[in-house]
């Protein structure tokens, strides 16, 4: 080991995440010289086709930007045109609302925590092995993973780009005894969804600590989806409208990357743990008990923890499930219709991964003229590299292979939605000190 | 029993078709018991070598390097199935067929000129023989699983070759064109989804692309006669995800003028 002077991580094809990624660290004399999470999704051009296209089929265009969370994408456009032609939905059009994108939360977080990141964790390659090695909580994951998806189904008619949604909300009436039929394993669910989260905050966990921005929509009176004012704990506190004066494209030379950065300051978090940071209060008391109970609470600092934060969501999103539907009363019309005019509008929605930013220019008729889309995998990247120079003192000790599983795992920690990230080919940093 | 060995492949996509593969939940880990996910970077860092039995791939080829990986792909398979609309027809990307795609790297890309694209998003079929074609966007899981199945069994997989229409009357649904005056693509777009946008009291947005034998350009006529459908609105109806197949390309041409 004293004789080694140079070493590199080189990963062509990221395993377990969505979409198609690379990375490559490069260290020399225990020195990180070279950090690259590049990005090799083909880029799909979106804001340029959305140009002429009728506000009415954004939603469902936008979403085949992810299939895994489709309906943060059919809910932060809807939620900007809603602004701009002045719609305000019904409190039981947001319910309905707030369930089908809860439905959302769980299957991605599920598919995240024990599909693609456990195996980190327990030392396997995927959840077939996992399935051996930890039956119960395979079982556990692939049962509130199935429910999530059957509650995006009731109300969307698929899981994977749901067809009942719009501007203004619903092309039809959803049913209260549809919703009901969903709670016929609720009992099942949740208790599995506990010892989800039971089982996640026994995985050994990496030490890593950073300094940290971490930004997200802040509830009001519950834990952030569908709005919120945008706020980071290091005093960001803005209307969603103003994002883009908070935060800046930026790119370094030689790289085609949009990288978002807070203006001025640095690289930012968003996603679950920001979320859970920033709103712990917000979360009900029998998620707090339980994370508590294996002493956690927020503020997370570690980014090996987001699994924590995902998996307290998916428990808080299956309890306020149960609730959400029992009250829930049918609307007395599926959609509300507002007046199409010309202008500009913008909306965040929070994602699985964190903010989704959307914006949009349209004419007299309603017909796109400009759009602009921010995923939260782009707002992520540049915090993946630093997340990752900040180790590189346990990169430079650790066996190689571990060290190299360290690397990836970091870059999953944030659950990169690649394919929504698309805006983002490459980044390349190069370490600034000589 | 030797276990079936599945790679998937992805181009550019949304990711949305391979997911099905893993919300086949309630059957996930009994299928392992048959199948063997050799090559699949979504689900497993444990990734092994072909060849293959099938290949499942999702996605538009849209880069110099998909155009190679694609033909490896037919090389080290036996079977090679598309799945989803941007594999069969090109899907969403496909829009920039119409367009200039340096005007597009342009608008959405600070720097263009690091930005490698192909001037078309193509379907499999541009590049290799394909064997099946499992249509949708996203392809139904159920209908992903019963193609395996019948793989498994030893049976040549049979895939829908009706209309939406066909599952709309089966289902006993009432028809939104007839009685709400809703345009539809239901009548020219391939069956297989369960009709599933009239049954949310939608018209069918045509993500599972063209049957059959279908006749375009006569549903487009009724839109603009009988619906009052402007033309420009009528070639957007068709110039959607599976805008690009040569059916819908007719009329989106036709129209979209």
């Amino acid at each position: 080991m004293a004789s080694e002077v140079e070493r590199t991580f080189k990963v062509d094809y990221l395993a377990r995440v969505e979409g198609e990624g690379r990375v490559y660290v490069k260290m020399r004399n225990g020195r990180i010289e070279r950090v690259e999470v590049g990005i090799f999704e083909p880029p799909r051009f979106f804001e340029a086709f959305l140009r002429g296209r009728k506000y009415l089929e954004v939603p469902d265009i936008t979403a085949r930007i992810c299939g895994i969370c489709p309906i943060a994408y059919i809910m932060s456009s809807s939620r900007a045109f809603e602004k701009l032609f002045g719609i305000e939905l019904t409190e039981e059009l947001k319910t309905l609302r707030r369930i089908i994108y809860l439905g959302e939360w769980i299957e991605s977080h599920m598919l995240h925590i024990a599909m693609l990141h456990a195996p980190d964790f327990l030392g396997c390659h995927s959840i077939i092995e996992i399935a051996r090695k930890h039956p119960q909580f395979a079982k556990d994951s692939l049962l509130v993973k199935a429910w999530g998806n059957k509650v995006i189904e009731v109300i969307g008619g698929r899981s994977v780009h749901p067809v009942s949604c719009r501007v203004g909300g619903f092309h039809r009436i959803i049913k209260r005894e549809q919703l009901l039929g969903l709670l016929k394993k609720i009992y099942d669910v949740k208790n599995a969804a506990k010892r989800i989260l039971e089982f996640v905050l026994q995985l050994p966990i990496p030490d890593f600590k950073r300094d940290i921005e971490f930004m997200s929509l802040k509830g009001d009176k519950e834990y952030p989806i569908l709005e919120g004012r945008v706020v980071s704990n290091k005093g960001i506190d803005v209307p969603e409208d103003e994002f883009e004066k908070v935060v800046e494209v930026q790119q370094v030379p030689y790289s085609n990357a949009l990288r978002y950065r807070v203006k001025g300051r640095g690289t930012y978090v968003t996603g679950p743990i920001a979320r859970f940071n920033l709103n712990y209060k917000l979360l009900l008391p029998e998620v707090r008990e339980v994370v508590e109970a294996y002493g956690y609470k927020a503020p997370l600092t570690n980014t090996y923890q987001s699994i924590i934060a995902r998996a307290a969501e998916v428990y808080q999103a299956v309890l306020e499930l149960e609730e959400l539907i029992l009250s829930y009363r049918e609307p007395s019309q599926p959609y509300i219709e507002g007046e199409v005019r010309e202008g500009w509008s913008a909306a965040i929605t929070e994602a699985p991964r964190g903010m989704l930013y959307h914006a949009y220019r349209v004419d007299s008729e309603g017909y796109v003229v400009d759009a602009n889309i921010i995923p939260p995998t782009a707002q992520n990247l540049a915090a993946m590299e630093e997340d990752i120079k900040a180790q590189e003192e346990v990169l430079w000790r650790e066996p190689y292979e571990k060290a190299k599983l360290l690397v990836q795992q970091t870059i999953r920690n944030y659950d990169p939605c690649i394919s929504c990230s698309v805006h983002t080919v490459k980044v390349i940093i190069e370490k600034q000190h000589s | 029993m030797k276990k079936l060995r599945i790679a998937v492949y992805k181009f550019a996509s949304c990711d949305g078709c391979q997911l099905q593969l893993l919300n086949l939940e309630d059957e996930l880990l009994d299928l392992v018991e048959h199948v063997e996910f050799a090559m699949f970077y979504e689900a497993s860092s444990d990734v092994k070598p072909g060849p293959y039995d099938v290949a499942f791939i999702e996605g538009a080829v849209s880069t110099p390097e998909e155009e190679e990986i694609v033909r490896k792909a037919r090389e080290e398979s036996k079977i090679v199935v598309a799945i989803g609309a941007c594999a069969t027809a090109g899907g969403i990307q496909a829009l920039r067929n119409w367009a200039n795609v340096e005007e597009y790297k342009k608008y959405v890309y600070p720097n263009p000129e690091w930005i490698k694209a192909l001037e078309k998003a193509h379907p499999i079929s541009d590049y290799i023989k394909v064997d099946y074609e499992i249509r949708g966007c996203p392809v139904s899981k159920e209908q992903l699983s019963f193609f395996i199945r019948q793989l498994l069994i030893g049976k040549k997989p049979t895939l829908p070759v009706d209309s939406v229409c066909m599952e709309c009357k089966m289902k006993g649904n009432v028809c939104l064109m007839v009685t709400k005056g809703i345009p539809c693509l239901g009548p020219v777009t391939m069956a297989g989804c369960g009709a599933i946008c009239p049954s949310y009291g939608r018209g069918c947005y045509g993500c599972y692309g063209p049957m059959i034998d279908p006749k375009p350009r006569a549903l487009a006529q009724a839109f603009v006669k009988m619906m009052g459908l402007s033309k420009r609105d009528v070639a957007l109806l068709f110039k959607s995800f599976t805008g690009w197949s040569k059916p819908f390309r007719e009329v989106v041409d036709e129209y979209g003028k």
